[in-house]
């Protein structure tokens, strides 16, 4: 049996969050009434002229720089030409031979491990506009509002060589970009989209195989089922001996299946040539510098950076990476707090649970790190316990007030009054005497029940320590 | 010279239908510009810049502010055809 060795490239659409689109004024926003979000420039009117938003050079700069690319000190733009009735221009404006950066990478981690992805290059360009095939009427809609787009295409290099490892390399990617705060990322609404290129080759060959292209993927689930699929595909008609076509090919997410794309057969022929209504732009190393002065910290280093300073196991620093307000929040509750296990244990925990449900980031919680400090040390000095603190958590976020003004209002502190509590564990004595003997016959476990009867009649308000104690000594003594 | 198939091709990228006739015109006429742009790369521009554009600028720019739009009425009047609220094409199929 020959062994086999898959070769996936990524080719990553971003789309940037900026007010408005590439080369023109209109606003750049998603989910309006069509064709609303039109001018003479993004529909391609004669006369009219694309101007650069000085906004969208300086984002796609942050994405090079984050992506550890060499930046070319002088970029233009290029026309490449289609016909097409999403592209009113009969042109999309992109870059072709002077993208805004090259060569550089990216650091994923999968299958337990540290793997630095390539990254071939990424370009600006504009994203075309929504077609909506109307077969009903044979007739296809158009909707120019997405026309005009600013979007960063990212391409990386065929580094990758199992669909895993294509699915890990899109979640690196993608919360780098969200540390960016240049987009969206949301799959959903088509501000991140993904290509793949796959090719399936004998292990230790030096040539690629003959690769496909694939379309349609709407998550990353679907590139990596995608993926898996073409892979068994390839591998299956290589040893049947079968010529492999290299095409373009679509995900069709019901029947978990990759189909060639129907469309006449005619070789993409580009013809890029110099966008003559745009004039060249300058990266000269200032200007960089200036935009990298202001580069937030990236999950990576933000990650190696929380397990030195604060000695967290990595599987909770990971969670807190994953968002980069959850991770400052914990650096906050931390300024003020040493037990830093236990504040992260609280956010990946009980707050993290509130946020879900509430469907709302930590921003939007009512909780100032120091609430959640004031509940935390209720909690460690026994003045409620781990549950009802779970409690009052849900209480502070539904009113904003702190952990203190809840307890005191709805009474939930602990009754840690020894001669009340000794009142109560006498009752229960004496209404479970057998229990006693057992417990007497060295039956410990026992001991939870009584702890339990003690802490119904109290309404769980009793110390469940202090119980313990108290009905343990009484007990031996008794 | 031009091949037929060649100007056929390039007529096609274009979208625009030749007559036999216009393809014997365009062989030649086309092929003039090229043995032009031939005679061009023999020039030596060893000691000149690669320029992209015609004037001496650069950084040209706008500010990500937001202008009004057309109306959607007035996107849609120069539609060839128009149906709820979008432009209407013949259907392309993928």
């Amino acid at each position: 049996m020959k062994e086999f060795e898959t070769v996936i490239g990524l080719e990553v659409h971003l789309q940037f969050k900026t007010e408005t689109k590439i080369f023109c004024g209109c606003a750049n926003r998603f989910g309006d009434e069509p064709n609303t979000l039109t001018c003479p420039v993004c529909l391609g009117l004669p006369g009219s002229l694309p101007v650069l938003n000085r906004k969208v050079l300086r984002y796609a700069i942050r994405v090079a720089l984050a992506l550890n690319a060499q930046i070319n000190p002088v970029v233009k733009f290029d026309r490449k030409n289609y016909y097409y009735p999403d592209l009113p221009k009969g042109y999309q404006i992109s870059q072709y031979d002077l993208p805004i950066a090259h060569d550089g990478s990216i650091v994923v981690s999968t299958a337990g491990q540290e793997k630095k992805i390539g990254i071939k290059r990424a370009h600006l360009e504009e994203d075309a506009g929504k077609l909506i095939h109307d077969g009903a009427n044979n007739c296809s809609l158009v909707d120019y509002n997405r026309t005009g787009t600013p979007l960063m295409e990212i391409v990386s290099e065929p580094d990758l060589r199992t669909p895993q490892e294509a699915y890990d390399y899109l979640t690196a990617l993608k919360l780098t970009l969200q540390y960016l705060d240049v987009s969206d990322c949301d799959m959903e609404k088509g501000s991140l989209r993904c290509d793949a290129n796959v090719s399936v080759r004998q292990k230790g060959a030096k040539e690629f195989g003959v690769k496909a292209e694939i379309k349609n993927l709407n998550s990353f689930k679907a590139v990596k089922s995608a993926l898996e699929f073409e892979e068994n595909r390839h591998r299956a008609m290589i040893l049947a001996g079968e010529k492999i076509v290299q095409e373009t090919r679509l995900w069709n997410d019901e029947k978990a299946a990759t189909f060639p794309m129907r469309s006449k057969e005619e070789a993409h022929d580009y013809r890029y040539f110099p966008e003559p209504d745009l004039v060249p732009f300058s990266l000269a190393p200032n200007a960089v510098e200036e935009v990298r002065r202001d580069m937030p910290e990236m999950p990576h280093a933000k990650l190696e950076r929380l397990l030195k300073r604060y000695s967290l196991v990595e599987y909770d620093a990971h969670i807190l990476i994953q968002d980069p307000h959850i991770a400052d929040f914990f650096e906050r509750c931390a300024e003020s707090y040493k037990d830093w296990k236990k504040i992260c244990n609280w956010i990946i925990g009980p707050v993290q649970q509130e946020m879900n449900s509430r469907k709302c980031g930590i921003g939007e919680l009512k909780l100032p790190p120091q609430n959640l400090i004031g509940l935390i040390e209720k909690v460690e000095q026994g003045v409620v316990s781990n549950l009802v603190g779970k409690d009052v958590l849900i209480m502070m976020l539904d009113t904003g007030k702190d952990a203190q003004t809840i307890i005191a209002e709805k009474g939930l502190a602990q009754v840690s009054d020894t001669g009340a509590l000794e009142k109560i564990v006498e009752a229960i004595l004496n209404e479970n005497q057998k229990v006693v003997a057992q417990i007497k016959e060295g039956k410990d476990s026992a001991m939870g029940f009584l702890v339990g009867q003690a802490m119904k009649k109290t309404q769980g308000k009793a110390n469940p320590k202090l119980l313990g104690d108290i009905i343990k000594r009484r007990i031996t003594d008794g | 010279m031009l091949s037929k198939e060649e100007v056929r091709y390039i007529a096609s990228l274009s979208r625009i239908d030749l007559k036999d006739q216009e393809i014997e015109v365009f062989q030649k006429t086309l092929t003039a510009i090229l043995d032009y742009i031939e005679k061009l790369k023999k020039l030596d521009v060893s000691g000149i810049a690669p320029t992209s554009h015609v004037l001496p600028l650069q950084d040209v720019f706008r500010e990500d502010r937001t202008r009004p739009s057309l109306t959607k009425v007035e996107a849609l009047r120069i539609a060839p055809a128009q149906a709820k609220g979008s432009f209407k094409v013949p259907q392309v199929i993928e």
